[in-house]
């Protein structure tokens, strides 16, 4: 990603025959045009598939997946790699059932609680990375396993649920706050469930972020060349301290989500959190070809896995396929990525 | 019949045409130095000769016989090796010496697949015999200075049973000392009959040497020259023109000091030195490669920090301790290797000739974070006009230009904002002739500021340069002028 190459001096064509623009454009829209095949093949053979419903359900499905994948591609696009995502949303789970169950919290305590402690992880992964300079893969791979453990220390390994028993023997009295639970079960105008705004308002706000502003230049400048950005004057351990703490805070906001849906504290929640939102920020790459992390593109990868699992599903395609699923679908845009790309115009 | 016969070799590149029709004659034991700018065609005709790339057209016969090698590899089978002037990529760090003057008997199959330390050390022994060089084969390669890797480069060509060695700046990196023992070592390669094409832009190399110098200009041979060799016409036909109009018109009425260094050292235990820059003034620092040009620059521009001394900028005490330091000082920097120093990747946002040129300004020019307004692409479409940069947008990604017009935009870059300083390191690295008249005549129009310019090639600093300084073992050397031919014999 960081690699330089050395050009030669090709100018670039002038005309383009309308081949090649045909090629541009399927190989732009390659993801789109493969998301559409995809909903008119589900309608024909499902037509209960293209329903406000259930397209809502598909949308919710994947928010979580999207919102953490948004922080992801913040960390791909400082060129480095934040592992400990899943590790986090996991954790925020159990710290949010925590606080309002054994320490009755309510959900306006508990929910700028949770941020910060995520926010905080981010803070501490980029310690290590930018202060001791240990490798990003490596130092949120520790992360990762220390806050796998981390969560299991308060409650002694059990799940937290109403009238759980704590490891002094006694009984936590607290219970969910009714507000909480709202923001992963209500619904904004009675159809677009919340998780799916919340989805939308981080996609647009990161994308904006990303894309159209000041930071978002550095933030690519430092990833693309951190060489070139520091003697630009850029502040280099600052960008990428902000992109690890946005990761980390955008975990978090994934992990009360699960937790409102849920309504407890699973200790296995957010299994497979890290993964899918690493292969959604991944498959964004093939989005508009852009061969590079962009919020957009985890989005719409998001989706597009989301919307293949569900059509599957409603034709009865068993759940233990959907893991080899994803991988195709990956394989595929990685692929297509690098593979059917390479000619540039 | 001459070793190698090369007539009328073309070779492009898309629209750039490297070479045009060059023709070079290489006798048995001739040792031919080879000289040009910049982009004349010296690297391609060496790749070509070397098997790294093919000839578009035109015949290359070695003895007579018609030779087109397709590798590096079927070149040396032949007798035609090339030793770069990287010379680090001899051998490995963690190896021995010994290990290095044997790789390619490793590669090759030549040595049994089972090694003992006793008889990779005898094999090697014989190289260096063979060669008739004294190199410590226990030590570790990454132990061995640059002349001593030049040595282990030489020994592994002679064991290839070289009869064409193409030396590529190879005392770039060596002190006088060492350099005149690589001559001794090259006079003796000629007397065993083998032929050596040098090249090189140091007049003293080219004048202890050479037998003949081939001059290429713009893809082609345009003059040759017998011992002893007239430099001041060979400079001439190098350039395409009279000497006296390379080199500017020493310019008087200058302004205010802008830049003082009082007893500057700059590392422990170097000598110290002190300097003035004027206003308006372009100054050009030149040395060989590794005499301390570049860490000048970089402690200027607070990558890295003076030993000792003081500098002042406009009168006021000056130590940036990061860039963002010199930036807000106005001080700006073109650090050597723009890909490395100031690209972004191909594909990258980040990589359009704007966005190249906007990076260090956009909190000037993009206050409020958002980068809606189209300012970076008119700041570009004015550097487009202003340097003559050959580019069909300023959405243009900076890998579609040729290596001149990416420098231009590295320096539209930092002269997009006022500046008091401008530092630029190796500036016309891998720029064609027409560009570097570009560039130098930019940096020669802006009087405001005072520019410093670290470069190796003393022609291109007399070229550029109101004044040129030559630095040596860290230090400068008490001053030349620019119009006293000292510092051509001695450095060019």
């Amino acid at each position: 990603m960081s690699e330089i190459s050395q050009s030669q001096a090709v100018p670039a064509p002038y005309h383009r025959s309308t081949a090649d623009v045909v090629k541009d454009i399927i190989r732009r829209g390659a993801v789109f045009l493969l998301l559409g095949a995809l909903f008119i093949l589900f309608t024909a053979a499902q037509p209960a598939f293209l329903t406000v419903n259930n397209l809502m359900s598909v949308l919710q499905a994947v928010s979580v997946v999207a919102i953490i994948g948004a922080g992801v591609t913040v960390t791909l696009a400082i060129g480095g790699f934040d592992l400990s995502v899943g590790a986090v949303a996991a954790s925020s789970v159990m710290a949010a059932s925590y606080a309002m169950i054994v320490l009755g919290l309510s959900a306006w305590q508990t929910v700028p609680l949770v941020l910060t402690f995520g926010a905080l992880v981010g803070l501490v992964n980029a310690f290590l990375i930018v202060k001791l300079k240990v490798p990003d893969l490596l130092a949120t791979l520790a992360t990762m396993f220390l806050l796998t453990g981390l969560q299991l220390i308060p409650t002694a390994g059990r799940s937290i649920s109403v009238g759980l028993i704590l490891p002094n023997g006694t009984t936590a009295t607290g219970k969910y706050d009714p507000l909480f639970l709202l923001i992963g079960r209500s619904s904004l105008f009675g159809t677009v469930p919340l998780p799916v705004v919340l989805m939308a308002v981080v996609a647009v706000a990161l994308y904006v972020l990303t894309e159209h502003t000041r930071f978002g230049r550095l933030l690519f400048a430092t990833g693309g060349n951190e060489i070139a950005t520091r003697l630009a004057g850029g502040n280099t351990a600052r960008i990428r301290t902000i992109a690890y703490v946005l990761s980390g805070t955008l975990a978090a906001l994934g992990g009360i989500i699960v937790a409102a849906r849920v309504g407890r504290g699973d200790v296995s929640s957010g299994a497979s959190l890290l993964m899918d939102s690493v292969a959604a920020s991944l498959i964004g790459f093939a989005v508009l070809s852009l061969k590079r992390p962009n919020v957009l593109g985890t989005t719409v990868g998001a989706v597009f896995v989301g919307v293949l699992l569900n059509g599957l599903t409603m034709l009865n395609a068993p759940y233990y396929t959907q893991d080899f699923i994803k991988g195709v679908v990956l394989v595929g845009a990685l692929a297509l990525t690098y593979g059917f790309s390479r000619a540039r115009t | 019949m001459p070793l190698i016969d090369i007539e009328n070799v073309r070779r492009s590149f898309g629209s750039t045409r490297a070479l045009a029709g060059a023709s070079l004659v290489i006798e048995r034991g001739e040792i031919v130095a080879l000289m040009g700018a910049n982009g004349a065609g010296k690297s391609t005709l060496v790749k070509i000769l070397s098997g790294v790339q093919a000839a578009d057209s035109g015949s290359i016969r070695m003895n007579g016989q018609a030779c087109a090698p397709q590798t590096p590899a079927q070149a040396a089978a032949r007798g035609v090796v090339t030793v770069h002037q990287s010379t680090d990529l001899v051998g490995i760090p963690d190896l021995t010496v010994a290990d290095a003057l044997l790789l390619n008997h490793f590669v090759d199959g030549r040595q049994p697949f089972f090694l003992t330390a006793r008889s990779v050390r005898r094999t090697a022994a014989d190289i260096l015999r063979e060669a008739g060089f004294d190199l410590p084969l226990e030590r570790r390669f990454s132990e061995l200075g640059p002349a001593d890797r030049q040595l282990v480069a030489i020994a592994r060509a002679l064991s290839m049973k070289a009869q064409l060695l193409i030396l590529d700046e190879p005392t770039a990196s060596l002190s006088t000392e060492e350099a005149s023992r690589l001559y001794q070592t090259v006079l003796g390669l000629k007397a065993r009959g083998i032929s050596v094409l040098y090249i090189s832009h140091r007049t003293a190399d080219i004048a202890a040497l050479a037998d003949r110098a081939v001059v290429l200009r713009g893809g082609k041979d345009v003059a040759a020259f017998t011992r002893p060799i007239n430099f001041n016409a060979a400079i001439e036909a190098m350039i395409g023109r009279p000497l006296n109009a390379a080199r500017p018109q020493a310019r008087a009425a200058l302004g205010p000091v802008v830049l003082e260094l009082r007893a500057v050292q700059l590392h422990r235990g170097t000598a110290r030195f002190d300097l003035q820059v004027r206003e308006g003034e372009v100054v050009a620092i030149t040395g060989v490669l590794g005499a301390g040009k570049s860490r000048l620059l970089s402690a200027l521009f607070g990558t890295h920090h003076f030993a000792g001394g003081q500098a002042f900028l406009d009168g006021r005490a000056y130590a940036p301790r990061n860039p963002a330091e010199a930036l807000a000082a106005g001080v700006v920097m073109a650090a050597e290797d723009r890909h490395r120093s100031s690209l972004m990747p191909r594909d990258w946002p980040g990589e359009t000739i704007a966005a190249t040129i906007s990076l260090p300004h956009l909190p000037r020019w993009y206050p409020r974070g958002l980068m809606f307004s189209g300012r970076e692409t008119q700041e570009a479409n004015k550097a487009i006009a202003r340097l003559g940069i050959k580019a069909q947008s300023p959405h243009q990604s900076i890998w579609a230009l040729s290596g001149g017009n990416q420098q231009k935009v590295v320096l539209a870059r930092w002269e997009a904002e006022p500046s008091r300083l401008l530092l630029l390191d190796e500036p016309f690295q891998g720029v064609d002739v027409g560009a570097r008249q570009d560039i130098i005549a930019a940096i020669r129009a802006d009087r405001s500021r005072t520019t410093l310019i670290a470069t190796s090639d003393a022609e291109e600093a007399l070229e550029v340069a109101d004044r040129v300084l030559v630095m040596e073992n860290h230090s400068l050397r008490p001053e030349h002028q620019s119009d006293a031919p000292a510092p051509l014999e001695e450095h060019a």
